[in-house]
């Protein structure tokens, strides 16, 4: 059952009245300024045995990401489109409060909101991934390994995703006689864009970007916002006990799109797209 | 997410007879469960689901207690038979994710420094689901916990907007959450004017964005209105207004 107690650092009170201190003057303890995200390291085919990889860096989060592909039955309902399974898994080694075991609800929300992120921008085409309409499409398995935590692990997932997708390349399976075959070749993904998650926290009446473990502790309310190449919006997931104004969303949607447009190229140039 | 047929007919109609910033109707009954410290049950189109509230009451187990403040617990669930195909029982991940998104929805709107060491558990029970579920529990988990007699600073109103046919709409039903093009579900404190829920899954663009939070924030005014005459019914047995301070 869901509960309100939290798992997260315990950070002390004079940290904390740092913290507020130097935020109510617009910097952060880290020497930040509010908007700023933490530098972005992404290294890509990370993995030989993965169709695609990638380690990626936030700040100290840290994030490996494998994509597998394998052929299996569609989804019930959707028929006729390829399926995409995305997991993470938050390991022991990620923080000292994180004890191994099946995944509780903070890990169940970031793997749902990291795959709603890509899911809804259509970044795959999953409509090119069938075999056999109906009977065997492409399953792509996108695992996520977080293994060092510093805060804000649905940028930092979401942007690993993104990056061993875009490094991936699929097998080309063939049917023959009724059998699935692996052809041997591979091909490039069908992507269409490149949904870029930009997440914020409120902390007492001033939003910030990016924030880290010890801000998340502090943080009064957290909410993460998906764009696509677009800059059109296609995810949005408040999290965290407190509340937003209107005015608060409407100004972090903006700083989401303008940011989504500097880490996207950041992520392309990382990645080397178009190599 | 791909359109199959028109969802609005030429005069503006959806499918289900509606205007795009009508909402369905929607009932609540409050103290429905009898062994409950506060209870409500709506009907919120075709969705029906009863929430109960139990507390503030001891904490089980005990090292969950909190020094300063109550723990809150939150239980979103589905019976087998409220969707199209059965559902197995077991809690889905989506139900645990909907479980925390709610239990957050509420908490800013109570006082739980009022009661410290303390547990309040909310069982929100889906028996028939027809879009929209997590809005139309919410509604009524902040009337069961009206209904508990707990300290609270405001009332909690849900509902969510969408985009159909390329226009917004207001509480989008469960067809057109399925074929539409976007759910932006909303839960709003309306005396704080405070967002407490906000999720979106589907394309919207920048004034898209705008305009479908907002349409969700009226929406959630008027939920407002309906749980404001339902605690007013229940509580001094008539439909009239008393006076604001």
């Amino acid at each position: 059952m869901s509960s309100s107690r939290r798992s997260t650092i315990i950070v002390e009170h004079l940290r904390k009245q740092q913290m507020w201190e130097a935020i109510s003057k617009g910097k952060r303890l880290d020497g930040r300024n509010l908007d700023e995200i933490r530098p972005i390291e992404a290294e890509v085919n990370v993995i030989r045995k993965a169709n695609g990889s990638s380690k990626v860096n936030l700040g100290n989060s840290e994030v490996v990401a494998g994509v597998k592909v394998e052929t299996g039955r569609p989804f019930e309902g959707l028929e006729n489109k390829g399926a995409l399974i995305l997991s993470a898994e938050i390991l022991p080694t990620a923080s000292p409060y994180i004890e191994p075991g099946p995944p509780d609800e903070e890990t169940i929300e970031l793997a749902r909101v990291v795959d709603r992120g890509i899911r809804e921008s259509e970044m795959i085409d999953l409509d090119k991934l069938v075999l056999v309409p109906g009977e065997i499409v492409y399953t792509i398995f996108v695992d996520c390994s977080i293994i060092n935590a510093d805060g804000n692990l649905f940028d930092a997932t979401s942007y690993a995703v993104v990056s061993a997708l875009i490094s991936s390349k699929i097998p080309i399976f063939k049917v023959q006689d009724g059998k699935v075959i692996d052809s041997g070749d591979v091909q490039e993904p069908p992507l269409t864009t490149i949904p870029i998650s930009i997440t914020a926290a409120r902390v007492g009446d001033t939003v910030i970007l990016d924030p880290t473990a010890e801000e998340e502790a502090c943080m009064d309310a957290r909410i993460t916002i998906t764009t696509n190449s677009n800059s059109d919006f296609t995810a949005v997931q408040k999290g965290s006990t407190g509340a937003f104004t209107l005015e608060q969303l409407k100004k972090t949607a903006e700083a989401a799109r303008i940011k989504g447009i500097e880490v996207r190229s950041k992520i392309k140039e990382l990645t080397n797209i178009g190599k | 997410m791909t359109q199959t047929r028109n969802l609005i007919d030429e005069q503006g109609i959806r499918t289900d007879g509606r205007r795009a910033d009508e909402l369905r109707e929607i009932k609540i009954t409050v103290g429905v469960v009898k062994n409950a410290d506060g209870s409500a049950f709506i009907e919120f189109g075709r969705n029906k689901i009863v929430t109960a509230v139990y507390g503030p009451r001891e904490v089980h187990p005990k090292h969950m207690a909190l020094p300063d403040r109550c723990v809150l617990r939150c239980r979103y669930h589905m019976t087998p038979f409220s969707t199209d195909t059965r559902k197995n029982p077991a809690p889905s991940r989506r139900e645990v994710e909907i479980s925390k998104v709610m239990r957050e929805s509420l908490e800013p709107a109570l006082i739980l420094e009022d009661y410290p060491r303390a547990a309040i558990d909310v069982f929100v029970e889906v028996l028939q689901a027809d879009g929209g579920s997590r809005c139309a529990g919410i509604t009524a988990a902040s009337l069961a916990l009206a209904d508990a007699g707990i300290n609270m600073r405001d009332i909690v109103a849900a509902c969510a907007a969408g985009k159909v046919d390329d226009k917004i709409v207001l509480d989008i039903n469960d067809t057109e959450d399925k074929e539409g093009g976007a759910d932006m579900p909303v839960a709003y404190m309306p005396h704080l004017e405070q967002v407490t829920l906000l999720q979106l899954d589907g394309i919207l663009t920048q004034g898209q964005f705008n305009e479908c939070i907002d349409m969700a924030i009226n929406g959630c005014k008027k939920v407002y209105e309906i749980q404001r005459q339902t605690l007013m019914h229940k509580y001094f047995g008539s439909e009239t207004e008393l006076k604001e301070e």
